[in-house]
Parts: C-alpha cells; structure tokens; sequence
C-alpha cells in the first residue's frame, strides 16, 4: 500500500545548540505538511516563544491564538508566534512540544496552518497554545524555519521533524 | 509516523462548483480511526456541520458537543446538547469567503459496535478564531458515513475535503 505519510527531514540541534531549525527544498509532491517541534531555548527565565518563519519571509502572517496556563484562559492576536517554548528556567530536560498542520501547501490559495503546542513541566505555570494561522501568499511553500522570538538559541537534543501527506 | 501504510487516504474531494454538503460514503471498517480535513470557503459567513450515521446519514438530535473558542481577544467554552448535528466551527472560527478556513476532525473508534462515538475537531480561521471542540454521537452503530456541510451557505468551489484512514496495526 501506498505510504502516505512520509518524513521528507529531519533536524536534531547538536551540542551548540541552533539559531533555528530549517527546512529548506521542501518538495510540492505532497498534499499537506505536518511539523512536529520538540525544542527549547537558553532564554534565562522560564519561557520562550517559538516563531516560524515561511520561505524566509516574516510578512503577510496572522494569527488567533487560545491560550492557557495552568490558571486562566485568553486569546490574543500575532504574527509569527506559534506558541510558547521551554527555556532555561524551566523543569530540566524538558522540552516544549508543537505541532504545525499545513494543508494545500503547494497550491495556489492563501496558505492555512494548525498549530498545538504545549510546554508541560512541573512549575507554577505550564502553558497550552492553539493557534489558528494564515501566510496570505499564494506561493507554494518551499521552506520552513523555527527559531526564538527572543533570539536565543535552541538547545542541544531540540529536534524537528517535517512530514508529507499524500492524499492519494 | 513509521513509513508504512498506516496513514492512508480512503477519499479526497475537491468541491467543483458550490454546493450544500459533501457526503463520504462506504467508509471500510478496516482501521482503528480516521482523520477528516477540510480547507476552504463557503459562499458567506456559515458555520460548517458534520453528521455521520451507518448508511445514511443521522439527522436526528443524537449529537452533543462542547466548544472551547478564542476570538484574539477573549476565551470562551460553550456546550450544546440533543443537536442534530456536531457544528465543528461553532462560535468564531466558522468559514467565510476567504479561501483559509481549516477543520481537522478526529473519528476515534469509530467502526466499534458497542460504544458512543467521541470525535475531536480544531477549526481554524486566523481572520476570525480558533477553535478545539469535542462531539459525542449517541450510537453504537460503526460510522460508515460523513457528511461535512454548510450549515446556512454552500461550500464554495475550490474546497477540498480528504478523509485519512489511520490502522493501529
């Protein structure tokens, strides 16, 4: 049977940590894409925010975000937020986890994205994003980046993984 | 996900011109669970409904379900009960004329013969909200069959539709 659902990359942070995790080349022989993000970041303090970048460009983005954090719920607006991300101060060896759905990648509309992400730990505080998102491009995405909004590094063992969906 | 056939697409659509509703049918029984996604427009604002049933579909008040929604300013959870259909976009992340609505909906167990059925949807429309729900169908029959619809306007032309068929073994 046909694999339908099949990693195209992968990118594990080494021992200096990374900058970002990209993912460049990204083939239009699938239908959608699907991103899963296990990361954190050498932000002092005990939360960082995870952006995305598409084809290299911070322009054109929105985004609805449903937040919680342990002790109330709210929804905001942003741009290249894709939710919050472990730091630091954070529970060791925890890592925040995302995943990003994006349908139609290749094809000629505006571009929808679904995230969920969480940064569990034992703390006071842990948070749960939903994000709804939109690139409004009609360009096929070709590459995908994930870095701090507070440009700090990504641990060592953060790791990225990009799928492609088929549908048939 | 391993690189074998347990992500498999049963049927994808692309609506060609508007219309009320899509309906897949004939669903195999032959996975644990399914994946259904949608992205597209509806010819205005509407909210987007999902019923299923075995053989037909179930329009009777058999579905509840409970919304979690944010709208870029304010959480908010609602429920509804006895509805005649589970609306997967309710409160702010219905669809509109832009192409960049965004449902995924999860069929758990879905052919089992003994229990309710529990689905799990995200809507997304970043111009408007995001949502997480849960919906319940009070049936023990298997769902062999989905329908995904407008629930004021048509589905407008362009609209794709795949159902994804996920097998624990």
């Amino acid at each position: 049977m046909a694999n339908t659902f099949e990693l195209i990359s992968s990118v594990t942070a080494g021992a200096l940590g990374a900058a970002s995790i990209d993912f460049t080349s990204i083939p239009s022989t699938f239908t959608d894409l699907c991103v899963k993000v296990s990361s954190r970041s050498d932000r002092v303090g005990t939360t960082d925010n995870l952006f995305m970048k598409i084809n290299g460009v911070t322009t054109n983005r929105s985004a609805r975000v449903l937040y919680g954090n342990g002790s109330a719920a709210s929804s905001f607006t942003e741009t290249l937020y894709v939710g919050e991300l472990d730091a630091l101060g954070s529970t060791a060896s925890t890592f925040s986890s995302h995943e990003i759905y994006i349908p139609n990648y290749a094809g000629g509309t505006n571009k929808s994205f679904s995230v969920d992400g969480v940064t569990e730990q034992n703390g006071t505080a842990a948070y749960a994003t939903l994000i709804a998102g939109l690139w409004s491009s009609t360009a096929a995405i070709t590459s995908l980046s994930f870095y701090s909004g507070y440009g700090t590094t990504l641990v060592q063992y953060s790791t990225a993984y990009l799928y492609g969906v088929k549908n048939a | 996900m391993a690189a074998g056939s347990t992500y498999t697409p049963i049927a994808t659509y692309t609506i060609p011109s508007a219309t009320a509703s899509y309906t897949f049918t004939s669903i195999p029984s032959t996975y644990t669970d399914l994946v259904l996604v949608a992205n597209g427009a509806t010819a205005a604002a509407s909210n987007i409904n999902v019923r299923v049933g075995n053989g037909s579909v179930d329009t009777a008040t058999n579905y509840s379900y409970t919304v979690l929604n944010g709208n870029g300013s304010s959480a908010t959870s609602i429920r509804y009960s006895n509805q005649g259909q589970y609306q997967v976009s309710n409160e702010d992340a219905y669809w509109d004329t832009t192409v960049s609505g965004l449902i995924i909906v999860n069929f758990q167990n879905y052919a089992n013969t003994s229990t309710y059925k529990t689905m799990l949807s995200r809507a997304n429309k970043a111009s408007l909200g995001v949502s997480a729900s849960v919906g319940l169908w009070r049936s023990t029959s298997a769902i062999n069959t989905i329908f995904f619809g407008g629930s004021s306007q048509n589905l407008a032309a362009g609209t794709t539709l795949t159902l994804y068929g996920i097998a624990a073994a």
